[in-house]
């Protein structure tokens, strides 16, 4: 009896989850061409074409920003959770909060970006979005760190320690060099995930369908172009949306897909 | 070269070694110890910081409306009138559908992927779950709107209010986008996420402990209920408040489906809006600073509530912990 629910129950999941990938694939191919990789947002929803290269740009460098932000602070936390800190009140004060904020919905994370930089100095910027998007990461980075230092055998610290090495010089000498291929893992899992998302990006960087050179004002990017043109009565739009929420599936599926391949090949202990 | 080749330490004039060590000296440490301490403190700073910030930010709103927000169902931006009620309402709401609807899902998928298939195939359905897990969820939010909302439009509610009508909770105009469809969709996303948490914890439990159950005549439903459940309960609980979480603070996928109306109806196909919803679709429209104010102690609402959960999970669990006696 149990076995007959839980097949009926496997399959209803798996049905609607492949239903959703089919339809992406189905709606967004018909999007995909040349154009729709060179040209710029179309900004008038009157004339054919348009792409979304400058919104795949304005992703990057957000994300890169976040990237520089996020992750060596995160991994500084989390080298001092794993390594220094261990068990006494304070690691164990930071590790709740840091539970606490990797829960807090990323919507929420874009009004503090907004309250902190966009807000004081009276514009919208690329800068802004990457800030919410590397506050986001800071807390994921910082776990992953401690867990996958965590793993490293007491053994190898112990070593460096007895061969004379000052602590800084075990740690990221030794077991981080041990863990590199986890940390790496982590980071890139951490980067995939922030990059598909749009609420924090709403009215930070906002979006733009001009080439972007710098972040410092609104910046063009994938997600909140998909946002407003989905939602839009044009067809034309819809269309080049379903094409980016393509491209994104297929990144994100994609990076996650040799991030856990690297993983598993880079074991080394 | 090697950062740990022996180091021959500096010598004195009479060949005596001398006390300080070479590279970063004697600030090696101490650097090393400040950097790795600022990070942290950086950490716990960050949600101190979020929360000044959205107090402050939510001053107007604050002072204009005081605690009636929280129960007050206007929503009248002409008036400058507005009340939180209906958006608190369509969160709650929306949360428990899908929580109802996507735990017991969840669990016995875990429960599939764990005793009931051979490992070859519960690996790759497990790495799909996985994947699934990590689609964005504003992909969600499409095809809630462009596929699962006309369906529901067109089949289920009609369905529904024909056979069940009786019922409050099924009424309201059939349009697709509304509470239920809120619900079906939060409970399609947080599935995932419960799923792999429960499968892992799941997969921990000590075969010997099993197969004893299992020697003695237990049934497979015996054995999860009794032994499985009970070994990894403080994991499953952590699974099922991840999920309540996540479907707390989802965004796109609810903005996309919602209808966004600031009304509140025991019905669920009337359009609704909740928390998340609100701020995202009104958020790039409000000129008037009463109403951004108004937005921002929205979030500064869903901001308290996360916490409260996340603190409750905590402290739960370690209670659980501390009475199961396992550490998982």
């Amino acid at each position: 009896m149990l076995k007959v629910v839980a097949w009926v129950a496997a399959s209803i999941g798996i049905v609607l989850l492949a239903l959703i990938l089919y339809t992406v694939v189905a709606r967004g191919l018909s999007a995909w061409s040349l154009s729709f990789f060179t040209q710029p947002t179309p900004a008038d929803p009157m004339r054919k074409g348009g792409g979304v290269a400058n919104a795949v740009l304005g992703t990057l460098m957000i994300t890169g920003f976040a990237a520089g932000l996020g992750i060596p602070a995160g991994f500084l936390a989390g080298v001092y959770l794993a390594e220094i800190g261990r068990t006494n009140r304070w690691a164990t004060t930071v590790r709740l909060v840091a539970n606490v904020l990797v829960g807090v919905p990323s919507i929420i994370i874009g009004i503090f970006a907004y309250a902190l930089l966009v807000k004081p100095l009276g514009h919208f910027s690329g800068y802004a979005g990457g800030f919410a998007l590397g506050v986001i990461m800071l807390p994921v980075m910082a776990r992953t760190a401690e867990d996958i230092l965590n793993l490293v055998p007491n053994e190898l610290r112990e070593s460096a320690l007895a061969l004379g090495a000052p602590r800084w010089r075990a740690t990221f000498g030794v077991v981080v060099r041990a863990a590199r291929s986890g940390l790496v893992t982590g980071a890139l899992l951490a980067l995939v995930r922030v990059s598909g998302e749009t609420a924090p990006l709403l009215f930070t960087a906002l979006n733009s369908p001009f080439w972007t050179k710098n972040l410092g004002g609104p910046t063009p990017n994938l997600t909140v172009t998909i946002f407003n043109f989905a939602l839009s009565p044009f067809k034309n739009w819809q269309e080049i949306a379903w094409g980016a929420a393509l491209l994104i599936i297929v990144a994100v599926l994609g990076l996650n897909i040799v991030a856990r391949l690297l993983f598993e090949r880079g074991k080394e202990w | 070269m090697s950062t740990l080749e022996a180091e021959v330490p500096p010598t004195g004039p009479r060949g005596v070694a001398k006390a300080t060590p070479r590279g970063l000296g004697r600030f090696g440490d101490p650097v090393f110890r400040a950097v790795v301490r600022i990070s942290a403190v950086i950490v716990a700073a960050l949600v101190v910081a979020i929360l000044v910030a959205l107090v402050l930010d939510s001053r107007a709103s604050l002072q204009a409306f005081g605690l009636h927000f929280l129960w007050s169902k206007t929503w009248d931006p002409t008036q400058h009138r507005f009340g939180a009620l209906a958006a608190i309402y369509g969160t709650v709401v929306s949360t428990v559908i899908a929580m109802v609807v996507a735990t017991p899902l969840a669990l016995v998928i875990a429960l599939l992927l764990v005793e009931l298939l051979p490992p070859s195939v519960s690996r790759v359905i497990g790495t799909a779950i996985e994947l699934l897990a990590a689609i964005p969820s504003i992909i969600y939010g499409m095809w809630g709107l462009f596929v699962l909302a006309p369906f529901m439009a067109a089949h289920v509610e009609p369905w529904l209010g024909t056979h069940l009508g009786f019922i409050p909770i099924f009424s309201g105009p059939p349009a697709g986008l509304g509470m239920l469809t809120v619900g079906m969709i939060l409970a399609l996303m947080i599935l995932p996420f419960i799923t792999a948490v429960a499968r892992d914890v799941l997969r921990m439990v000590p075969a010997v402990i099993k197969e004893a159950s299992y020697g003695m005549g237990s049934t497979t439903w015996e054995v999860t209920r009794k032994v499985s459940l009970r070994y990894g309960l403080q994991g499953v609980i952590g699974a099922v408040f991840l999920g309540l979480g996540r479907a707390l603070g989802e965004t796109m996928a609810v903005a996309f489906v919602a209808g966004q109306v600031m009304e509140v109806h025991a019905g669920w196909f009337w359009p609704m809006s909740t928390i998340t919803s609100t701020v995202a679709n009104s958020f790039g429209e409000a000129s008037d600073k009463l109403l951004l104010s108004t937005l921002i102690e929205l979030g500064l609402i869903l901001f308290v509530i996360t916490v409260i959960i996340q603190l409750v999970a905590h402290f739960w669990l370690r209670r659980v912990r501390a009475s199961v006696g396992v550490h998982l």
